[in-house]
C-alpha cells in the first residue's frame, strides 16, 4: 500500500514546524546549536561523522554544520553579513590569503586565551594575533602538498623538488595552476635560494620567477581540478607532480601505484584556522569548541579519520609513529608566504599567467 | 486600430521585463564593476577608474584576446566546412529521413560543454584513448596521450559547434529553390560548379550568420580550452574565470568581459557591414 501524505497531516506538520520556529527565539541562546563552518565535501562529511558527535557527547552542545566555500568567497559572505550585523557561522575554518585579508580588515572577533586552555599544546605559529596581541585565529588542521610520483613509471621516487627541473621529466609533470595555490614560488625559493626570504622584495620574486620558468617545458598539466591530476597520476599518464599528501595516501591505500614523498627541502604545509565572525554571539560555546578541537584526543581523531596533520605537539597525542608518519613528516615544512600575494597580488598573477602560457 | 496597437504593447511587456531584468541590469552592473576602484577593505567602490582596462593593455592580455578571436574564427570556418556539405546532402533526402537526422542532431545539443570536454579527454588519453587503436592496427608502437594539445581543443570545439551549424544552415538550404540547380545543370554546369556558383552564393546570408553565431558561441567556451589545452591555448574566457573565481578580482574580470563583448560586437559589426555591401 502506498504511503499517503494527507493534506491534514501536511497542515499538522506545517503548523508544528511553524510553532517551533516561533518558539525558537524565546529559548535561551545556550540551547541553540553552534553553527560550525567547514569546507563542503570531504571535510564537512568527515567532521559531521567523526568530530561533531564527539563534541556534543563531551559538552552537550549541539552542532549545526555549515558548508563553506574555500577561498575569498567565504570572506566576502562574512563581510556582507557583518553589514547586516549577523554572522553566517559562529566559528569557521579559513586558510591562507583570505584569513590574512580578513585580519587586515578586522572582520574577526578577538578570542579570550584563558578560555582555551588547550592553546598551550600549540606552537605560536598556529595562534594568529592582531597587532595589539589579541588572538583571532587558532589552528584547526594542517595538510601537506608533497612531491607525488607513480611508482610504475618512476620506480625511484626523487627526494628533492629539484627533480621538477630535471630535463628527463620533460612533459611529464603536473602542477597546481595558480601561483597562490601551488606555492611554487616558495618551493623554488626554498630549493634554490636557501629559503623564502628572497620573496621579501619584488626584485627577489622576479629572480625566483626566472628560475621557476625553467621548469615550464617539463609541465604537462597545470591543474585546477584535483580529480583530473589524480586520475592522470594513478594511470601513470602524468607520472609526477605536486599533490595533497592525504588524498595521495588514500589512493595508495586503494592499491594505486602512487607514492607521496616529503622532499628534503620540505613539503608545503597549509593549515585551516578557526576564525569567529565579528557578530557571532555564543562566545562561551565557541571557545569551548575551539578548545575541544585543540585537545590531543581530537587531533588524533582528525589524523586517523580525516588524514590531516596535528596542529599541536604530536607527542601529546596517542598517535603511533606509523600513524604520524602517514600524515606528516619531521622535516621542516615550507610555509606559504601569504603576504606576497597580498602585496603584489595582481603582478604575481599576471607574471604567473604569462609564464605558464610560455 | 488603437486597441490592437495597445495590445501589441501589452504583449511586449513580459519579454521586455525579462530582457530588462536578466540581460540589461546584469550588463550595466558589469560595466559599473569594470570601472570601479578597489577599496582598502578588499572590496570595490563605484567610480570611474580605468586601471583595470590599463592592466588589460599589456601584450600578454592583448595577445590572449587576439588568440581567442583567431581560434574562434578557425572553429567557425572548420565547423561550417563540415556542416555545410552535410546539410546540403541532407536536404536532398526524403523528409522522413531529414526529420530523423534533425532529431538526432538536436539531441546532440543536450550534451553540455563539460561532458564533451571530459569525454574527449578520455578519448585522447594514453590509457583509454584512440592511440590504443592505432597500436592495435600497427600504425604506432606505443600508445601516447593526445591531450593537452591545440589539436584536442580544436577537435572538441568543432565537435561542440557542428550541430549548431547544421541547424543554422538547414532552413536556408531546405528552402533553396531546386529549379536554380536544375537550370544551372541544364545550361551545362558540372555538379561541383553548380554547388560553388549557385548553391553557395544563394545561401550566403545563412553561412555568414551561422559563422558569426559559432564564433560568438566559441568565445564563451571555458571548459574545453582549460581541460584539453595547455595554458597557451587558454582563451580570454578562461582568464576571466580565473580572475572572478580564484583571485576574486571582480573589477578586472568585468573589464576583461567588457573587452570580450567589444571584441565580439566588432566582429559581428564588421561581418554584417562587409557582407551587406557585397550583397
Amino acid at each position: 500500500m502506498p504511503t499517503t501524505f494527507s493534506r491534514r497531516r501536511f497542515l499538522g506538520t506545517a503548523a508544528a514546524t511553524g510553532a517551533a520556529a516561533l518558539a525558537a527565539p524565546s529559548i535561551v541562546s545556550a540551547a541553540q546549536p553552534l553553527k560550525v563552518g567547514t569546507y563542503g565535501g570531504f571535510f564537512e562529511d568527515s567532521f559531521k561523522q567523526f568530530i561533531f558527535p564527539e563534541f556534543t557527547k563531551a559538552t552537550g552542545i549541539e552542532v549545526n554544520s555549515v558548508a563553506v566555500p574555500t577561498g575569498e568567497t567565504w570572506l566576502v559572505q562574512i563581510k556582507n553579513a557583518a553589514r547586516a550585523k549577523t554572522a553566517p557561522a559562529d566559528v569557521s575554518l579559513m586558510a591562507g590569503i583570505p584569513r590574512s585579508n580578513g585580519a587586515d580588515q578586522k572582520v574577526f572577533k578577538s578570542l579570550d586565551d584563558s578560555k582555551i586552555p588547550n592553546l598551550s599544546n600549540m606552537p605560536d605559529t598556529f595562534k594568529d594575533r592582531y597587532e595589539d596581541g589579541s588572538l583571532y585565529g587558532v589552528g584547526a588542521v594542517s595538510w601537506y602538498i608533497t612531491l607525488c610520483t607513480n611508482s610504475d613509471e618512476i620506480p625511484d621516487a626523487p627526494d628533492s623538488w629539484a627533480a621538477l627541473w630535471d630535463e628527463q621529466y620533460k612533459d611529464q609533470i603536473g602542477l597546481l595552476g595558480l601561483a597562490s595555490n601551488s606555492h611554487m614560488l616558495e618551493v623554488t625559493a626554498a630549493t634554490f635560494f636557501g629559503g623564502t626570504d628572497i620573496l621579501d622584495t619584488k626584485e627577489g620574486i622576479q629572480q625566483v620567477f626566472d628560475k621557476l620558468s625553467e621548469l615550464v617545458p617539463n609541465v604537462r598539466l597545470w591543474y585546477k581540478d584535483e580529480g583530473a591530476f589524480q586520475q592522470a597520476l594513478q594511470d601513470g599518464e602524468i607520472p609526477m607532480g605536486q599533490y595533497y599528501h592525504d588524498v595521495a595516501g588514500l589512493a595508495a591505500a586503494e592499491g594505486f601505484p602512487v607514492v607521496s614523498t616529503f622532499p628534503k627541502e620540505g613539503a608545503i604545509v597549509d593549515s585551516g584556522y578557526w576564525i569567529v565572525p565579528e557578530h557571532a554571539k555564543p562566545m562561551d560555546e565557541i571557545h569551548e569548541f575551539i578548545n575541544f578541537i585543540a585537545a590531543p584526543e581530537t587531533q588524533a581523531l582528525l589524523s586517523r579519520n580525516v588524514g590531516t596533520s596535528p596542529v599541536i605537539d604530536p607527542a601529546l597525542t596517542d598517535l603511533t609513529a606509523e600513524e604520524l608518519a602517514a600524515v606528516s613528516s619531521p622535516k621542516a615544512p615550507i610555509i606559504p608566504r601569504y603576504d606576497i600575494y597580498k602585496d603584489h597580488g595582481n603582478w604575481i598573477s599576471d607574471t604567473w599567467s604569462q609564464m605558464i602560457a610560455g | 486600430m488603437q486597441t490592437s496597437a495597445l495590445s501589441r504593447y501589452i504583449g511586449l511587456i513580459p519579454s521586455s521585463v525579462m530582457i530588462g531584468a536578466f540581460f540589461v541590469i546584469p550588463f550595466v552592473l558589469i560595466l559599473l564593476t569594470s570601472v570601479s576602484t578597489p577599496t582598502d577593505d578588499g572590496g570595490y567602490a563605484t567610480s570611474f577608474d580605468l586601471q583595470h582596462f590599463e592592466r588589460f593593455l599589456t601584450w600578454f592580455y592583448i595577445e590572449r584576446a587576439l588568440f581567442s578571436a583567431g581560434l574562434c574564427a578557425l572553429i567557425a570556418v572548420l565547423s561550417l566546412l563540415i556542416a555545410y556539405p552535410f546539410t546540403y546532402f541532407l536536404t536532398n533526402f526524403p523528409p522522413r529521413t531529414q526529420t530523423y537526422w534533425l532529431i538526432y542532431i538536436l539531441a546532440q545539443l543536450s550534451l553540455s560543454e563539460v561532458l564533451i570536454a571530459f569525454s574527449w579527454q578520455i578519448l585522447l588519453s594514453r590509457t583509454a584513448g584512440v592511440a590504443n587503436i592505432l597500436v592495435w592496427i600497427g600504425v604506432i608502437e606505443k600508445s601516447f596521450a593526445m591531450t593537452p594539445s591545440a589539436g584536442a581543443v580544436v577537435a572538441a570545439l568543432v565537435y561542440l559547434t557542428v550541430p549548431f551549424s547544421v541547424l543554422l544552415l538547414f532552413p536556408a538550404l531546405s528552402r533553396l529553390d531546386k529549379s536554380l540547380i536544375e537550370a544551372s545543370r541544364t545550361l551545362g554546369a558540372s555538379p561541383l560548379r553548380t554547388f560553388f556558383t549557385v548553391v553557395v552564393p544563394v545561401t550566403r546570408p545563412a553561412i555568414i550568420s551561422g559563422g558569426v553565431t559559432v564564433f560568438v558561441l566559441t568565445l564563451g567556451a571555458i571548459i574545453v580550452p582549460q581541460v584539453l589545452g595547455k595554458p597557451e591555448h587558454w582563451t580570454l574566457s578562461v582568464l576571466i574565470t580565473d580572475q572572478a573565481i580564484f583571485n576574486f578580482n571582480m573589477p578586472f574580470a568585468s573589464a576583461l568581459a567588457v573587452v570580450l563583448l567589444v571584441l565580439s560586437a566588432t566582429v559581428i559589426w564588421l561581418v554584417t557591414k562587409f557582407s551587406g555591401k557585397k550583397a
